[in-house]
Protein backbone atom coordinates (compact mmCIF):
# COMPACT_ATOMS: atom_id res chain seq x y z
CA UNK A 1 0.00 0.00 0.00
CA UNK A 2 1.60 3.55 -0.90
CA UNK A 3 -1.54 5.51 -0.57
CA UNK A 4 -1.07 8.15 2.44
CA UNK A 5 -3.21 7.53 5.83
CA UNK A 6 -6.12 10.33 4.67
CA UNK A 7 -6.74 8.80 1.43
CA UNK A 8 -6.78 5.31 3.24
CA UNK A 9 -9.59 6.90 5.40
CA UNK A 10 -11.39 8.10 2.00
CA UNK A 11 -10.88 4.41 0.91
CA UNK A 12 -12.77 3.51 4.55
CA UNK A 13 -15.30 6.04 4.31
CA UNK A 14 -16.38 5.03 0.79
CA UNK A 15 -16.82 1.55 1.87
CA UNK A 16 -18.66 2.54 4.41
CA UNK A 17 -21.16 4.29 2.28
CA UNK A 18 -21.31 1.22 -0.06
CA UNK A 19 -22.28 -0.60 3.38
CA UNK A 20 -24.87 1.93 4.29
CA UNK A 21 -26.72 1.57 0.59
CA UNK A 22 -26.70 -2.17 1.92
CA UNK A 23 -28.56 -1.66 5.08
CA UNK A 24 -30.93 1.24 3.15
CA UNK A 25 -31.88 -2.15 0.91
CA UNK A 26 -32.55 -3.90 3.96
CA UNK A 27 -34.32 -1.18 6.15
CA UNK A 28 -37.75 -2.18 6.51
CA UNK A 29 -38.75 0.70 8.54
CA UNK A 30 -39.10 3.94 7.37
CA UNK A 31 -37.54 5.93 10.60
CA UNK A 32 -34.32 3.35 10.13
CA UNK A 33 -34.05 4.44 6.00
CA UNK A 34 -34.08 8.43 7.55
CA UNK A 35 -31.07 7.59 9.97
CA UNK A 36 -29.18 5.82 7.64
CA UNK A 37 -29.87 8.43 4.94
CA UNK A 38 -28.35 10.96 7.33
CA UNK A 39 -25.19 8.71 8.00
CA UNK A 40 -24.99 8.22 4.61
CA UNK A 41 -24.49 12.35 3.97
CA UNK A 42 -22.28 12.18 7.26
CA UNK A 43 -19.81 9.46 5.73
CA UNK A 44 -20.23 11.91 2.41
CA UNK A 45 -19.07 15.05 3.61
CA UNK A 46 -16.17 14.36 5.75
CA UNK A 47 -14.99 12.33 2.37
CA UNK A 48 -15.20 15.27 0.91
CA UNK A 49 -13.34 17.20 3.53
CA UNK A 50 -10.84 14.86 3.69
CA UNK A 51 -10.26 14.63 -0.19
CA UNK A 52 -10.92 18.58 -0.23
CA UNK A 53 -7.79 19.03 2.75
CA UNK A 54 -5.43 16.29 1.01
CA UNK A 55 -5.37 18.00 -2.29
CA UNK A 56 -6.15 21.75 -1.69
CA UNK A 57 -9.55 21.90 -3.50
CA UNK A 58 -11.40 24.52 -1.78
CA UNK A 59 -14.32 24.66 -3.51
CA UNK A 60 -15.35 21.08 -2.31
CA UNK A 61 -15.16 22.32 1.40
CA UNK A 62 -17.99 24.40 0.70
CA UNK A 63 -19.51 21.07 -1.10
CA UNK A 64 -19.17 19.23 2.05
CA UNK A 65 -20.32 21.52 3.92
CA UNK A 66 -23.25 21.78 1.24
CA UNK A 67 -24.03 17.96 1.91
CA UNK A 68 -23.79 18.26 5.44
CA UNK A 69 -26.06 21.03 6.36
CA UNK A 70 -28.49 19.39 3.36
CA UNK A 71 -28.51 15.94 3.79
CA UNK A 72 -27.11 15.18 7.35
CA UNK A 73 -29.49 18.01 8.97
CA UNK A 74 -32.10 19.43 7.05
CA UNK A 75 -33.37 16.78 5.11
CA UNK A 76 -33.41 13.92 7.50
CA UNK A 77 -35.18 16.68 10.15
CA UNK A 78 -37.98 17.26 7.51
CA UNK A 79 -38.73 13.24 7.41
CA UNK A 80 -38.82 12.66 10.84
CA UNK A 81 -41.42 15.30 10.94
CA UNK A 82 -43.17 13.98 7.60
CA UNK A 83 -42.94 10.51 9.04
CA UNK A 84 -44.68 11.62 12.34
CA UNK A 85 -46.94 13.98 10.83
CA UNK A 86 -48.21 11.36 8.18
CA UNK A 87 -47.88 8.66 11.34
CA UNK A 88 -46.47 5.94 8.33
CA UNK A 89 -43.67 4.25 10.77
CA UNK A 90 -44.30 0.76 10.64
CA UNK A 91 -42.99 -2.22 8.96
CA UNK A 92 -42.91 -1.99 4.87
CA UNK A 93 -42.86 -4.87 3.16
CA UNK A 94 -40.54 -4.42 -0.49
CA UNK A 95 -42.23 -5.67 -3.22
CA UNK A 96 -38.89 -8.50 -3.58
CA UNK A 97 -38.07 -10.29 -0.21
CA UNK A 98 -35.08 -9.01 1.09
CA UNK A 99 -32.60 -11.54 0.63
CA UNK A 100 -33.28 -11.52 -2.84
CA UNK A 101 -32.77 -7.96 -3.34
CA UNK A 102 -29.50 -7.91 -1.51
CA UNK A 103 -28.38 -10.95 -4.05
CA UNK A 104 -29.46 -8.80 -6.77
CA UNK A 105 -27.34 -6.23 -4.92
CA UNK A 106 -24.03 -7.89 -4.98
CA UNK A 107 -24.36 -8.44 -8.96
CA UNK A 108 -24.96 -4.84 -9.17
CA UNK A 109 -21.74 -4.06 -7.08
CA UNK A 110 -19.80 -6.59 -9.50
CA UNK A 111 -21.24 -5.16 -12.63
CA UNK A 112 -20.57 -1.46 -11.54
CA UNK A 113 -16.88 -2.65 -10.30
CA UNK A 114 -16.00 -4.24 -13.62
CA UNK A 115 -17.87 -1.06 -15.23
CA UNK A 116 -15.91 1.36 -13.48
CA UNK A 117 -12.10 -0.01 -13.99
CA UNK A 118 -11.57 1.09 -17.34
CA UNK A 119 -13.37 4.48 -16.68
CA UNK A 120 -11.03 4.63 -13.45
CA UNK A 121 -8.10 4.26 -15.27
CA UNK A 122 -8.25 7.41 -17.71
CA UNK A 123 -9.44 8.96 -14.19
CA UNK A 124 -6.44 11.21 -13.03
CA UNK A 125 -7.42 12.11 -9.60
CA UNK A 126 -6.12 10.17 -6.06
CA UNK A 127 -9.26 8.84 -5.22
CA UNK A 128 -10.31 7.48 -8.46
CA UNK A 129 -10.55 3.47 -7.38
CA UNK A 130 -13.34 4.30 -5.56
CA UNK A 131 -15.57 5.04 -8.76
CA UNK A 132 -17.00 1.76 -8.67
CA UNK A 133 -18.14 1.99 -5.15
CA UNK A 134 -20.11 5.95 -6.54
CA UNK A 135 -21.31 3.95 -9.25
CA UNK A 136 -22.29 1.02 -7.16
CA UNK A 137 -24.40 3.16 -4.82
CA UNK A 138 -26.22 4.91 -7.11
CA UNK A 139 -27.23 1.87 -9.21
CA UNK A 140 -28.66 0.33 -5.46
CA UNK A 141 -30.48 3.58 -4.23
CA UNK A 142 -32.10 2.69 -7.87
CA UNK A 143 -32.70 -0.85 -6.64
CA UNK A 144 -34.35 0.58 -3.77
CA UNK A 145 -36.43 2.75 -5.72
CA UNK A 146 -37.67 -0.40 -7.56
CA UNK A 147 -38.00 -2.51 -4.68
CA UNK A 148 -40.14 -0.24 -2.68
CA UNK A 149 -44.04 0.55 -3.13
CA UNK A 150 -43.81 3.47 -0.73
CA UNK A 151 -43.95 6.95 -1.22
CA UNK A 152 -41.34 7.95 1.56
CA UNK A 153 -38.64 4.77 0.75
CA UNK A 154 -38.39 6.03 -2.76
CA UNK A 155 -38.09 9.69 -2.61
CA UNK A 156 -35.13 8.54 0.13
CA UNK A 157 -33.77 6.08 -2.99
CA UNK A 158 -33.73 9.17 -5.39
CA UNK A 159 -31.74 11.12 -2.65
CA UNK A 160 -29.34 8.31 -1.74
CA UNK A 161 -29.01 8.01 -5.80
CA UNK A 162 -27.77 11.52 -5.74
CA UNK A 163 -25.70 10.98 -3.05
CA UNK A 164 -24.01 8.65 -4.93
CA UNK A 165 -23.87 10.67 -7.93
CA UNK A 166 -21.78 13.68 -5.94
CA UNK A 167 -19.23 11.01 -4.83
CA UNK A 168 -18.91 9.40 -7.99
CA UNK A 169 -18.20 13.32 -9.36
CA UNK A 170 -15.82 14.16 -6.73
CA UNK A 171 -13.78 11.19 -7.07
CA UNK A 172 -13.70 11.02 -11.02
CA UNK A 173 -13.15 14.80 -11.44
CA UNK A 174 -12.77 16.27 -7.91
CA UNK A 175 -16.57 17.58 -8.02
CA UNK A 176 -18.72 19.46 -10.61
CA UNK A 177 -17.89 23.43 -10.61
CA UNK A 178 -19.40 25.10 -7.60
CA UNK A 179 -22.40 27.03 -9.73
CA UNK A 180 -23.47 23.31 -10.73
CA UNK A 181 -23.31 22.23 -7.03
CA UNK A 182 -25.01 24.84 -5.83
CA UNK A 183 -27.47 24.37 -8.42
CA UNK A 184 -28.19 20.91 -7.77
CA UNK A 185 -28.56 20.94 -4.40
CA UNK A 186 -30.82 23.91 -4.38
CA UNK A 187 -32.92 21.40 -7.08
CA UNK A 188 -32.89 18.59 -4.55
CA UNK A 189 -34.17 20.76 -2.03
CA UNK A 190 -36.92 21.91 -3.89
CA UNK A 191 -37.60 18.50 -5.27
CA UNK A 192 -37.99 17.18 -1.56
CA UNK A 193 -40.24 19.92 -0.61
CA UNK A 194 -42.33 19.57 -3.47
CA UNK A 195 -42.57 15.35 -2.86
CA UNK A 196 -43.84 16.00 0.54
CA UNK A 197 -46.83 18.40 -0.34
CA UNK A 198 -47.31 15.47 -3.11
CA UNK A 199 -47.27 13.06 0.02
CA UNK A 200 -49.97 14.53 1.75
CA UNK A 201 -51.83 14.76 -1.51
CA UNK A 202 -51.39 10.98 -2.09
CA UNK A 203 -52.38 10.29 1.31
CA UNK A 204 -55.50 12.45 1.34
CA UNK A 205 -57.07 10.91 -1.91
CA UNK A 206 -55.89 7.29 -1.37
CA UNK A 207 -55.26 6.99 2.13
CA UNK A 208 -52.44 5.48 2.28
CA UNK A 209 -48.95 6.18 0.85
CA UNK A 210 -48.89 2.53 -1.15
CA UNK A 211 -47.84 3.32 -4.75
CA UNK A 212 -49.60 0.76 -5.92
CA UNK A 213 -53.00 2.62 -5.56
CA UNK A 214 -51.59 5.18 -8.47
CA UNK A 215 -52.49 2.13 -10.62
CA UNK A 216 -56.55 2.88 -10.59
CA UNK A 217 -55.53 6.03 -12.37
CA UNK A 218 -55.56 4.54 -15.58
CA UNK A 219 -57.85 4.64 -18.03
CA UNK A 220 -59.38 1.68 -19.39
CA UNK B 1 12.52 -26.52 18.70
CA UNK B 2 11.89 -27.65 22.09
CA UNK B 3 10.94 -24.16 23.28
CA UNK B 4 8.83 -24.25 20.49
CA UNK B 5 6.81 -27.36 21.81
CA UNK B 6 6.64 -26.48 25.49
CA UNK B 7 5.42 -23.35 24.39
CA UNK B 8 2.73 -24.86 22.08
CA UNK B 9 1.80 -27.10 25.19
CA UNK B 10 1.50 -23.86 27.73
CA UNK B 11 -1.10 -22.26 25.17
CA UNK B 12 -3.16 -24.70 24.67
CA UNK B 13 -3.01 -25.66 27.71
CA UNK B 14 -3.47 -21.88 28.80
CA UNK B 15 -6.71 -21.26 26.41
CA UNK B 16 -8.76 -24.78 27.73
CA UNK B 17 -8.07 -23.78 31.31
CA UNK B 18 -9.17 -19.82 30.77
CA UNK B 19 -11.76 -20.69 28.48
CA UNK B 20 -14.14 -21.06 31.12
CA UNK B 21 -12.98 -17.68 32.53
CA UNK B 22 -13.68 -16.20 29.76
CA UNK B 23 -17.12 -17.48 29.59
CA UNK B 24 -17.41 -16.38 33.68
CA UNK B 25 -16.61 -12.85 32.57
CA UNK B 26 -19.18 -12.83 29.47
CA UNK B 27 -21.95 -14.17 32.14
CA UNK B 28 -20.79 -11.35 35.06
CA UNK B 29 -20.40 -8.59 32.42
CA UNK B 30 -23.90 -9.66 31.13
CA UNK B 31 -25.65 -10.15 34.65
CA UNK B 32 -24.25 -6.37 35.31
CA UNK B 33 -25.97 -4.42 32.20
CA UNK B 34 -29.35 -6.23 32.86
CA UNK B 35 -29.29 -4.72 36.29
CA UNK B 36 -29.12 -8.14 38.03
CA UNK B 37 -26.49 -9.10 41.08
CA UNK B 38 -23.68 -11.17 38.74
CA UNK B 39 -22.49 -14.77 39.75
CA UNK B 40 -19.11 -15.01 40.47
CA UNK B 41 -16.71 -15.02 37.57
CA UNK B 42 -15.70 -18.17 38.76
CA UNK B 43 -19.03 -20.18 38.33
CA UNK B 44 -18.26 -21.87 35.16
CA UNK B 45 -14.97 -23.68 36.77
CA UNK B 46 -17.77 -24.56 39.84
CA UNK B 47 -20.28 -25.92 37.48
CA UNK B 48 -18.13 -28.14 35.73
CA UNK B 49 -16.64 -29.56 38.81
CA UNK B 50 -19.90 -30.26 39.94
CA UNK B 51 -20.69 -32.14 37.05
CA UNK B 52 -17.64 -34.33 37.09
CA UNK B 53 -18.31 -35.57 40.41
CA UNK B 54 -21.82 -37.10 39.37
CA UNK B 55 -23.19 -39.96 38.08
CA UNK B 56 -23.87 -40.56 34.41
CA UNK B 57 -26.90 -40.94 33.50
CA UNK B 58 -27.32 -42.46 29.74
CA UNK B 59 -30.82 -43.86 27.91
CA UNK B 60 -30.84 -47.08 27.24
CA UNK B 61 -30.77 -46.74 23.19
CA UNK B 62 -27.90 -44.46 23.16
CA UNK B 63 -25.02 -45.99 20.74
CA UNK B 64 -21.61 -46.05 21.83
CA UNK B 65 -21.38 -42.23 19.70
CA UNK B 66 -23.43 -41.14 22.32
CA UNK B 67 -20.89 -41.53 24.88
CA UNK B 68 -17.91 -40.94 22.22
CA UNK B 69 -18.88 -37.47 20.91
CA UNK B 70 -17.93 -35.65 24.03
CA UNK B 71 -14.68 -36.42 24.22
CA UNK B 72 -14.55 -35.68 20.64
CA UNK B 73 -16.02 -32.24 20.56
CA UNK B 74 -13.72 -31.42 23.37
CA UNK B 75 -10.80 -32.55 20.94
CA UNK B 76 -11.83 -30.83 18.15
CA UNK B 77 -12.13 -27.61 20.10
CA UNK B 78 -8.90 -28.25 22.15
CA UNK B 79 -7.28 -28.90 18.53
CA UNK B 80 -8.70 -25.71 17.33
CA UNK B 81 -7.07 -24.03 20.03
CA UNK B 82 -3.51 -25.51 19.73
CA UNK B 83 -3.43 -24.25 15.73
CA UNK B 84 -5.07 -20.49 16.54
CA UNK B 85 -2.10 -18.15 17.54
CA UNK B 86 -2.87 -16.55 20.65
CA UNK B 87 -0.23 -15.04 22.30
CA UNK B 88 2.71 -16.53 20.22
CA UNK B 89 2.76 -16.48 16.46
CA UNK B 90 4.34 -19.47 14.16
CA UNK B 91 3.98 -22.55 16.67
CA UNK B 92 5.20 -25.78 15.50
CA UNK B 93 1.72 -26.97 15.48
CA UNK B 94 0.23 -24.70 13.20
CA UNK B 95 1.32 -25.68 9.87
CA UNK B 96 -1.32 -28.74 10.61
CA UNK B 97 -4.16 -27.13 9.46
CA UNK B 98 -4.34 -23.77 7.79
CA UNK B 99 -7.77 -21.21 7.62
CA UNK B 100 -10.19 -23.62 5.74
CA UNK B 101 -9.06 -26.85 7.72
CA UNK B 102 -9.98 -25.28 10.91
CA UNK B 103 -13.50 -24.65 9.17
CA UNK B 104 -13.19 -28.57 9.26
CA UNK B 105 -12.70 -28.87 12.47
CA UNK B 106 -15.25 -26.50 13.54
CA UNK B 107 -17.62 -28.67 11.46
CA UNK B 108 -16.48 -31.63 12.95
CA UNK B 109 -17.68 -31.00 16.30
CA UNK B 110 -20.60 -30.08 15.13
CA UNK B 111 -21.30 -33.19 13.04
CA UNK B 112 -20.63 -35.21 16.39
CA UNK B 113 -22.81 -32.93 18.43
CA UNK B 114 -25.82 -33.40 16.00
CA UNK B 115 -25.35 -37.10 15.80
CA UNK B 116 -25.53 -37.35 19.09
CA UNK B 117 -27.96 -35.44 19.19
CA UNK B 118 -30.25 -37.38 17.48
CA UNK B 119 -29.06 -40.91 18.83
CA UNK B 120 -31.70 -41.15 21.42
CA UNK B 121 -34.63 -40.11 19.03
CA UNK B 122 -35.96 -38.09 21.42
CA UNK B 123 -38.04 -35.11 19.44
CA UNK B 124 -35.60 -32.50 21.25
CA UNK B 125 -32.58 -34.01 20.09
CA UNK B 126 -33.85 -33.85 16.71
CA UNK B 127 -35.23 -30.57 16.56
CA UNK B 128 -31.67 -28.95 17.92
CA UNK B 129 -30.12 -31.00 15.53
CA UNK B 130 -32.00 -29.45 12.53
CA UNK B 131 -31.69 -26.04 13.85
CA UNK B 132 -28.48 -26.22 14.15
CA UNK B 133 -27.62 -27.69 11.25
CA UNK B 134 -29.41 -24.35 9.20
CA UNK B 135 -27.89 -22.13 11.77
CA UNK B 136 -24.56 -23.87 10.57
CA UNK B 137 -24.54 -24.52 7.09
CA UNK B 138 -25.85 -20.58 6.28
CA UNK B 139 -22.35 -19.79 8.59
CA UNK B 140 -19.87 -21.91 6.74
CA UNK B 141 -19.76 -20.30 3.41
CA UNK B 142 -19.45 -16.67 5.86
CA UNK B 143 -16.51 -17.84 7.17
CA UNK B 144 -14.98 -18.93 5.09
CA UNK B 145 -15.31 -15.99 2.97
CA UNK B 146 -14.03 -13.90 5.97
CA UNK B 147 -10.82 -16.18 5.46
CA UNK B 148 -10.61 -15.84 2.40
CA UNK B 149 -10.79 -12.11 2.48
CA UNK B 150 -7.92 -11.75 5.16
CA UNK B 151 -6.00 -14.67 3.35
CA UNK B 152 -6.08 -12.59 -0.06
CA UNK B 153 -4.64 -9.70 1.72
CA UNK B 154 -1.48 -11.89 2.98
CA UNK B 155 -1.59 -14.27 -0.06
CA UNK B 156 -1.37 -17.34 2.14
CA UNK B 157 -4.26 -19.18 4.25
CA UNK B 158 -2.61 -20.39 6.92
CA UNK B 159 -3.18 -18.27 9.84
CA UNK B 160 0.63 -17.49 10.92
CA UNK B 161 1.42 -15.70 7.54
CA UNK B 162 -2.11 -13.52 7.87
CA UNK B 163 -1.11 -12.36 11.87
CA UNK B 164 2.75 -11.87 10.53
CA UNK B 165 1.08 -9.88 7.61
CA UNK B 166 -0.99 -7.84 9.36
CA UNK B 167 0.44 -7.43 12.77
CA UNK B 168 4.51 -6.94 12.08
CA UNK B 169 4.60 -5.06 8.97
CA UNK B 170 3.65 -1.63 8.33
CA UNK B 171 0.28 -0.10 9.21
CA UNK B 172 -2.55 0.31 6.80
CA UNK B 173 -5.94 0.53 6.78
CA UNK B 174 -8.30 -2.23 5.08
CA UNK B 175 -11.40 -1.45 4.80
CA UNK B 176 -12.01 -4.97 3.46
CA UNK B 177 -10.78 -6.02 6.64
CA UNK B 178 -13.36 -3.79 8.45
CA UNK B 179 -16.18 -6.06 6.59
CA UNK B 180 -14.75 -8.84 7.12
CA UNK B 181 -14.65 -8.05 10.93
CA UNK B 182 -18.16 -7.41 11.46
CA UNK B 183 -18.84 -10.24 9.36
CA UNK B 184 -17.09 -12.41 11.35
CA UNK B 185 -18.61 -11.17 14.74
CA UNK B 186 -21.92 -11.74 13.22
CA UNK B 187 -20.69 -15.63 12.46
CA UNK B 188 -19.12 -16.17 15.62
CA UNK B 189 -22.74 -14.86 17.55
CA UNK B 190 -24.22 -17.33 15.54
CA UNK B 191 -22.04 -20.13 15.84
CA UNK B 192 -21.43 -19.79 19.74
CA UNK B 193 -25.39 -19.81 20.44
CA UNK B 194 -25.78 -16.31 21.44
CA UNK B 195 -28.06 -13.95 21.31
CA UNK B 196 -29.82 -13.14 18.97
CA UNK B 197 -29.35 -16.15 17.41
CA UNK B 198 -29.97 -18.56 20.09
CA UNK B 199 -30.23 -18.24 24.04
CA UNK B 200 -27.69 -20.00 26.00
CA UNK B 201 -29.59 -20.17 29.01
CA UNK B 202 -32.98 -20.85 28.07
CA UNK B 203 -34.66 -23.82 27.84
CA UNK B 204 -37.95 -23.10 25.78
CA UNK B 205 -38.46 -25.47 23.09
CA UNK B 206 -39.56 -23.17 20.72
CA UNK B 207 -36.68 -20.95 20.92
CA UNK B 208 -33.69 -23.37 21.47
CA UNK B 209 -31.09 -24.45 19.37
CA UNK B 210 -27.85 -25.85 21.14
CA UNK B 211 -29.90 -26.51 24.55
CA UNK B 212 -31.76 -28.64 22.65
CA UNK B 213 -29.16 -30.74 21.23
CA UNK B 214 -27.52 -31.58 24.59
CA UNK B 215 -30.67 -32.12 26.76
CA UNK B 216 -29.81 -36.07 27.29
CA UNK B 217 -26.44 -35.17 28.84
CA UNK B 218 -25.66 -35.48 32.32
CA UNK B 219 -21.98 -35.81 34.19
CA UNK B 220 -19.29 -35.76 32.95
CA UNK B 221 -20.58 -35.87 29.52
CA UNK B 222 -22.06 -32.64 30.02
CA UNK B 223 -19.19 -31.27 31.60
CA UNK B 224 -16.95 -31.88 28.50
CA UNK B 225 -19.86 -30.39 26.70
CA UNK B 226 -19.97 -27.35 28.54
CA UNK B 227 -16.45 -26.86 29.07
CA UNK B 228 -15.78 -27.70 25.11
CA UNK B 229 -18.73 -24.44 24.50
CA UNK B 230 -16.42 -22.48 26.69
CA UNK B 231 -13.26 -23.62 24.62
CA UNK B 232 -15.23 -22.67 21.22
CA UNK B 233 -15.86 -19.21 22.48
CA UNK B 234 -12.31 -18.80 23.74
CA UNK B 235 -11.35 -20.33 20.64
CA UNK B 236 -13.36 -17.91 18.46
CA UNK B 237 -12.45 -14.91 19.86
CA UNK B 238 -8.86 -15.78 20.16
CA UNK B 239 -9.54 -16.03 16.03
CA UNK B 240 -11.09 -12.93 16.11
CA UNK B 241 -8.19 -10.76 17.52
CA UNK B 242 -5.55 -12.77 15.62
CA UNK B 243 -7.24 -11.56 11.91
CA UNK B 244 -8.76 -8.36 13.11
CA UNK B 245 -6.52 -6.94 16.33
CA UNK B 246 -3.12 -8.90 16.03
CA UNK B 247 -0.63 -6.27 17.74
CA UNK B 248 0.88 -7.35 21.05
CA UNK B 249 0.81 -11.76 19.46
CA UNK B 250 4.71 -11.85 20.08
CA UNK B 251 6.61 -12.97 16.72
CA UNK B 252 8.21 -16.34 16.47
CA UNK B 253 11.46 -16.51 19.05
CA UNK B 254 10.46 -13.12 20.55
CA UNK B 255 10.74 -14.34 23.97
CA UNK B 256 11.08 -10.72 25.25
CA UNK B 257 7.43 -9.98 23.72
CA UNK B 258 5.60 -13.00 25.55
CA UNK B 259 4.55 -11.18 29.26
CA UNK B 260 2.76 -8.05 27.08
CA UNK B 261 1.49 -10.31 24.95
CA UNK B 262 -0.08 -12.47 27.53
CA UNK B 263 -1.02 -9.12 28.77
CA UNK B 264 -2.25 -7.96 25.66
CA UNK B 265 -4.49 -11.40 25.17
CA UNK B 266 -6.23 -11.09 28.68
CA UNK B 267 -7.01 -7.19 27.77
CA UNK B 268 -8.52 -7.77 24.05
CA UNK B 269 -10.29 -10.65 25.89
CA UNK B 270 -12.13 -9.02 28.35
CA UNK B 271 -12.69 -6.04 25.86
CA UNK B 272 -14.15 -8.27 23.65
CA UNK B 273 -16.33 -10.50 26.45
CA UNK B 274 -17.75 -7.03 27.88
CA UNK B 275 -18.92 -6.31 23.69
CA UNK B 276 -20.29 -9.55 23.40
CA UNK B 277 -22.31 -9.24 26.73
CA UNK B 278 -23.26 -5.80 25.65
CA UNK B 279 -24.35 -6.48 21.84
CA UNK B 280 -26.11 -9.31 23.62
CA UNK B 281 -28.12 -6.74 26.34
CA UNK B 282 -29.10 -4.55 23.66
CA UNK B 283 -30.63 -6.91 21.47
CA UNK B 284 -33.69 -9.27 20.92
CA UNK B 285 -33.59 -12.80 20.24
CA UNK B 286 -34.49 -13.56 16.20
CA UNK B 287 -37.05 -15.58 15.32
CA UNK B 288 -35.82 -18.38 14.14
CA UNK B 289 -36.74 -17.69 10.46
CA UNK B 290 -35.06 -14.75 10.29
CA UNK B 291 -31.62 -16.17 11.01
CA UNK B 292 -31.04 -16.93 7.61
CA UNK B 293 -31.54 -13.30 7.08
CA UNK B 294 -29.23 -13.01 9.67
CA UNK B 295 -26.50 -14.98 8.58
CA UNK B 296 -26.93 -14.03 4.95
CA UNK B 297 -26.55 -10.13 5.72
CA UNK B 298 -22.39 -11.79 7.39
CA UNK B 299 -22.32 -13.17 3.92
CA UNK B 300 -23.27 -10.46 1.97
CA UNK B 301 -20.35 -8.22 4.24
CA UNK B 302 -17.63 -10.75 3.53
CA UNK B 303 -18.17 -11.07 0.30
CA UNK B 304 -18.70 -7.22 -0.41
CA UNK B 305 -15.01 -6.89 1.39
CA UNK B 306 -13.27 -9.53 -0.48
CA UNK B 307 -15.01 -7.18 -3.48
CA UNK B 308 -13.97 -4.11 -1.85
CA UNK B 309 -10.12 -5.84 -1.76
CA UNK B 310 -9.85 -6.18 -5.25
CA UNK B 311 -11.34 -2.24 -5.93
CA UNK B 312 -8.96 -0.50 -3.52
CA UNK B 313 -6.18 -2.93 -2.05
CA UNK B 314 -4.85 -4.09 -5.28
Amino acid sequence: MSLTYHLQVVNLLAALLLLISFAMLSQRRIVGLVTLFAWQGAALSLSTAIVAWSTDQHHLYYSAALTLALKVIAMPWFFYRLVKKLDVDRDVEPMINIPTTMLIGIALVIFSFNLALPISELSGTVMRSTLGIAMACVLLAFLMMITRRNAIPQVIGFLAMENGLFFAATSATYGMPLVVELGVALDVLIGVFVLGIFFFQIRETFDSLDLKHMEKLKER
Amino acid sequence: MTAGILLQIAQTLLAILLAPLLLGWVNQCRAWLQGRGAPPITQPYRSIRKLFHKDAVIAHNASPLFRFAPYMIFACMALAAGIVPMIVNDLPFSPAADAIALVGVFALARVFLALAAMDIGTSFGTLGARREMLVAFLAEPALLMVFFTASLISQSTELPHIVETLAHSEFAIYPSLAFAAVAFWMISVAENARIPVDNPTTHLELTMIHEAMILEYSARHLALIEWAVALKLFTYSALGIALFLPWGIAAAGDWGALPLAVLALFAKMAGGGFLLAFMEAISAKLRLFRVPEYLGTAFLLAVLGMLIHFLLEV
